[in-house]
């Protein structure tokens, strides 16, 4: 049965990437705790509005940890602590203590500058994913599905790796604001299938290079993008990316 | 008086597309590169469009309301997409998911047109595997299929549970890869408010660029929406918090015609409502209807003890335990279509034999799907679904049966549309789950993510070349001309007139009100009383949005409630067309069920003699007037009309 906590909510509120922004406080009474985290800050808004105040924004939509579009860094962790990984939007208030202080923030990297409170501009995503991000198919003239035959091992590894839902969580916990993990997620995925490997190591290229131009940092393995990826992307598909990369640099 | 004209090609229903392909106007290349289309949304439809028109030359503006084209709502769809490959050998065929699709919209589907989706459908699966699409596969390697309801063979491809996330992700990367080439432009963040008409031509949209919050126009030969459709009108729904039936609404404003919107699909299989801070429902797969199975206790008092919390339902013997969707249709089981599945467990609720606290939820059971195949085999099968019900309900249904209870999920009418995808308006085209010509009264588990992609990548793009090829003459417009100053101008009064109204309420406050009168009087089971209870009690909350709506901030910069404000103001004239069509369908048929028109089994009773018609809804200039029926005739060429039969 859910039981009702009290506690502090302390949010970001930053009026576009060129204010200064500053945290404001509210005390939240009686939430219960079957409420999700984004269902608590709606009551949040609610409260705001009655009170004729601007609501915080943030970015959210689809509710099922599936599109990724939330994007709160909560005391500290991207997405908050959860013991599977899961989205802001899958985070229960059950996971927090009656009484405490909850600091809500948005992803904060050089290439995603803040749009307003906890939304930020993450379309550094989609020109690197348009750098390369495909296998250039022309629509219609492929060939019968079942005509290359692909061992479920290798289906199985390409599904992990193309679960990524470009949330920018990685970017987000890396001390050098680096998006390999995502990068390197969406090479591993095509890189796995006969259908991506003709165009993998220009692919690799193509996309680290978009990568450094947008001001992403470097990885330095310190495997804290892992770490909180609500999806489970590991750092062995970096691995992955950084052989293709190597192979590109020696054909040129 | 508009004109509805489905114009289906002669000739036999096998060779009409073919037919039809080989004697369209085509426009060359050189030709392609002086037309410009715009298509609203990036989901299935939208982003496989434009990426296909883009390809062949066209010029396209491709606009979503979220912050990337990979967001859209078609990426929560878990469980697969139809496609007649009979890899299975199991008896599959074009002809087959033609029929299935037809039986099981309850024959209210037009027949060329499923005929045409279910040709297309098997170059779907070519196109998503080519693009890298990593759907699931046997150990030889070939591609693996589950079953769905409605269906008696094997023809649903998937990617665990993500089937809809990592289809609309290949349709991502090849509109990424024609971004790249600058064939389509993007405005993510951006929202259609209005289309703009040209000597009766849509020739352009008025949106709203959600960061900067300023109105802008865009010009084209051709408008394409692809933006989903209108279940969010229920405020609680399975769709995303943004979906919106907006675009389709300007358009319907504007003169096109909106086709069936009472059929709504609840679908069978979501995790209960909690409370009334509930934000949205959340969707547990059909596929998981392949291995579990659905019961109430036989006994009302164990019913009660469940709602009291004195007893979990693995407490209950087997031998009190009532399967009742195998007791009711022995046939397919718990795989019978979705209309069928939500209303019998809104039946036995009904009567009392809910199993939770509010009484409004049945048992999805997989204790025995354990026991055959293992735990390691079910969680491959289906471990993602069942750590999200974890997450959200803090049960293992690994350990004790899953809560289930219908929830709206998809709608199956929408803006009504020709065999080329046109719309009344010449020149706007209705693709994806905003159009309605597929799914008749009911979709299948499946077909969605089907409709979508063979819309955007196998339709359109063909048949919209028969209409632009008359355009090429036509020079690019200018959008300073007096119907984008017109049609800017009616944009910023309706934003003045929410801003002015300055009252007390929430736009969720108002939205929660709508969906509960939706829910109630619209919802599962319809009666004549309580739809027109219904549409009285929205014109009333219409009257109060307008006099007591609080919107904050201004015009300027990002404000998501004024992006709300905008889109409850059309989900109230949705609500009301569904409560108008509803009500003068007098008969059951598929998601739309009228209690005065069902069997002494309680099953759905059509009326063919009266009914078989596409029900198609004119505005009549403002939202408060009862909008006009027009009906499309639907005329069978070969499948015979019959009442749909799951039992035996």
């Amino acid at each position: 049965m859910a039981k009702n906590i009290s506690f502090t909510i302390r949010y970001w509120k930053q009026n576009g990437p060129k204010d200064a922004g500053h945290f404001e406080e509210r005390v939240m009474k009686d939430i219960p705790d079957d409420t999700s985290f984004l269902e608590m800050l709606d009551i949040l808004n609610e409260q705001l509005i009655n009170d004729g105040k601007e609501p915080f924004t943030f970015d959210h939509d689809c509710r099922e940890g599936i599109c990724g579009m939330c994007s709160l860094y909560i005391n500290g962790t991207p997405h908050g602590k959860t013991e599977r990984g899961a989205t802001t939007c899958q985070l229960y208030m059950r996971r927090f203590k009656d009484g405490e202080t909850i600091t809500v923030e948005p992803w904060r990297s050089a290439a995603f500058p803040v749009i307003k409170d906890c939304m930020v501009d993450r379309s550094a995503f989609d020109k690197i994913q348009a750098a390369g991000g495909y296998t250039t198919i022309r629509t219609g003239q492929a060939q019968d599905a079942n005509a290359i035959l692909i061992p479920k091992e290798d289906a199985d590894e390409a599904m992990d790796c193309a679960t990524c839902i470009g949330c920018g969580a990685c970017v987000a916990a890396c001390k050098n604001g680096s998006a390999m993990l995502f990068v390197s997620s969406k090479v591993s995925q095509l890189a796995l299938l006969p259908q991506g490997k003709p165009e993998a190591a220009k692919r690799a290229k193509a996309m680290v290079a978009k990568m450094d131009e947008l001001g992403f940092g470097n990885c330095t393995n310190t495997r804290a993008c892992e770490a909180v990826c609500p999806k489970n992307e590991t750092i062995a598909n970096i691995a992955r990316l950084n052989r293709h990369f190597i192979k590109a640099k020696l054909a040129d | 008086m508009p004109t509805i004209d489905s114009r289906i090609p002669e000739g036999p229903i096998a060779e009409k597309w073919t037919n039809y392909k080989a004697h369209q106007k085509l426009v060359n290349p050189k030709n392609k590169r002086k037309l410009d289309v715009i298509i609203v949304g990036t989901g299935l439809a939208g982003a496989s469009a434009a990426a296909s028109l883009g390809e062949m030359g066209f010029k396209v503006k491709n606009f979503c309301i979220q912050d990337s084209p990979r967001r859209a709502h078609s990426i929560a769809a878990q469980g697969g997409i139809n496609a007649a490959k009979n890899y299975q050998n199991d008896g599959d065929s074009v002809y087959r998911l033609f029929y299935d699709t037809v039986k099981g919209g309850d024959y209210r589907a037009r027949e060329a047109n499923v005929y045409r989706l279910a040709e297309v459908s098997a170059n779907i699966i070519d196109q998503c595997v080519a693009q890298g699409v990593p759907f699931a596969r046997e150990y030889g390697g070939m591609l693996a299929n589950r079953s769905f309801g409605g269906a008696q063979v094997s023809r649903t491809f998937y990617a665990k549970g993500q089937t809809g996330q990592q289809l609309l992700l290949g349709a991502y990367s090849s509109l990424m890869c024609q971004v790249h080439k600058g064939t389509v432009e993007l405005f993510t963040r951006h929202e259609m408010l209005d289309l703009v008409i040209i000597d009766g031509r849509a020739r352009g949209i008025i949106a709203r660029n959600l960061v900067t919050g300023q109105l802008e126009r865009y010009s084209a030969h051709a408008v394409v929406i692809a933006t989903g459709g209108y279940g969010n009108t229920y405020f609680l729904s399975t769709n995303a918090m943004g979906c919106n039936c907006s675009a389709a609404i300007a358009t319907y404003r504007k003169g096109a015609l909106f086709a069936n919107p009472s059929y709504v699909q609840i679908h069978p299989t979501c995790i209960p409502v909690h409370g009334d801070k509930q934000s949205k429902l959340t969707l547990m797969s059909e596929s998981l209807r392949n291995d579990g199975r659905i019961w109430v206790p036989k006994k009302l008092e164990d019913a009660q003890r469940l709602q009291r919390g004195e007893i979990q339902g693995k407490d209950i013997p087997e031998e009190d335990r009532d399967y009742y969707l195998e007791r009711r249709y022995p046939a397919f089981g718990n795989l019978v279509p979705r209309d069928v599945a939500s209303r019998a467990a809104k039946e036995r609720c009904d009567k009392g034999y809910g199993v939770n606290n509010t009484g409004l939820a049945v048992f999805l059971d997989f204790s025995q799907a354990i026991e055959d195949f293992g735990r390691d085999e079910i969680e491959a099968r289906y471990g993602n679904l069942f750590d999200m019900y974890e997450e959200i309900t803090d049960e293992s249904p690994y350990e004790t049966p899953m809560q289930i209870f219908p929830a709206v999920h998809y709608t199956m009418g929408g803006i009504w549309v020709d065999y080329e995808l046109m719309t009344t308006i010449k020149g706007l085209f209705a693709i994806g789950e905003c159009n309605f010509s597929d799914h008749g009264a009911n979709r299948l588990g499946a077909s969605a993510l089907m409709q979508g992609l063979a819309d955007g990548y196998f339709v359109l793009p063909y048949t919209i070349q028969n209409y632009l090829s008359d355009q090429i003459t036509i020079p690019r417009f200018p959008t300073d001309g007096p119907e984008f100053d017109a049609a800017e101008k009616a944009v910023q009064a309706r934003i003045d007139r929410l801003f002015a109204i300055k009252g007390k309420r929430s736009v969720d406050s108002i939205h929660k009100e709508l969906g509960h009168i939706m829910w109630e009087h619209v919802g599962m089971a319809r009666t004549k009383e309580g739809l027109e209870e219904g549409i009285k009690l929205i014109s009333a909350l219409r009257k109060e949005f307008y006099t007591n709506l609080f919107v904050p901030g201004t015009q300027d910069g990002v404000n998501v409630e004024l992006e709300k404000a905008l889109r409850l103001e059309d989900f109230l004239l949705m609500g009301q067309l569904v409560a108008n069509d509803a009500l003068h369908r007098e008969e059951s048929c598929g998601g739309h069920f009228r209690e005065e028109h069902q069997t002494e089994e309680g099953e759905a009773k059509r009326d063919d003699e009266n009914f078989f018609y596409v029900g198609c809804w004119e505005y009549q200039g403002d939202d408060d007037t009862k909008p006009v029926l027009y009906k499309e005739p639907l005329n069978y060429e070969i499948i015979k009309v019959q009442t749909r039969n799951y039992k035996n």
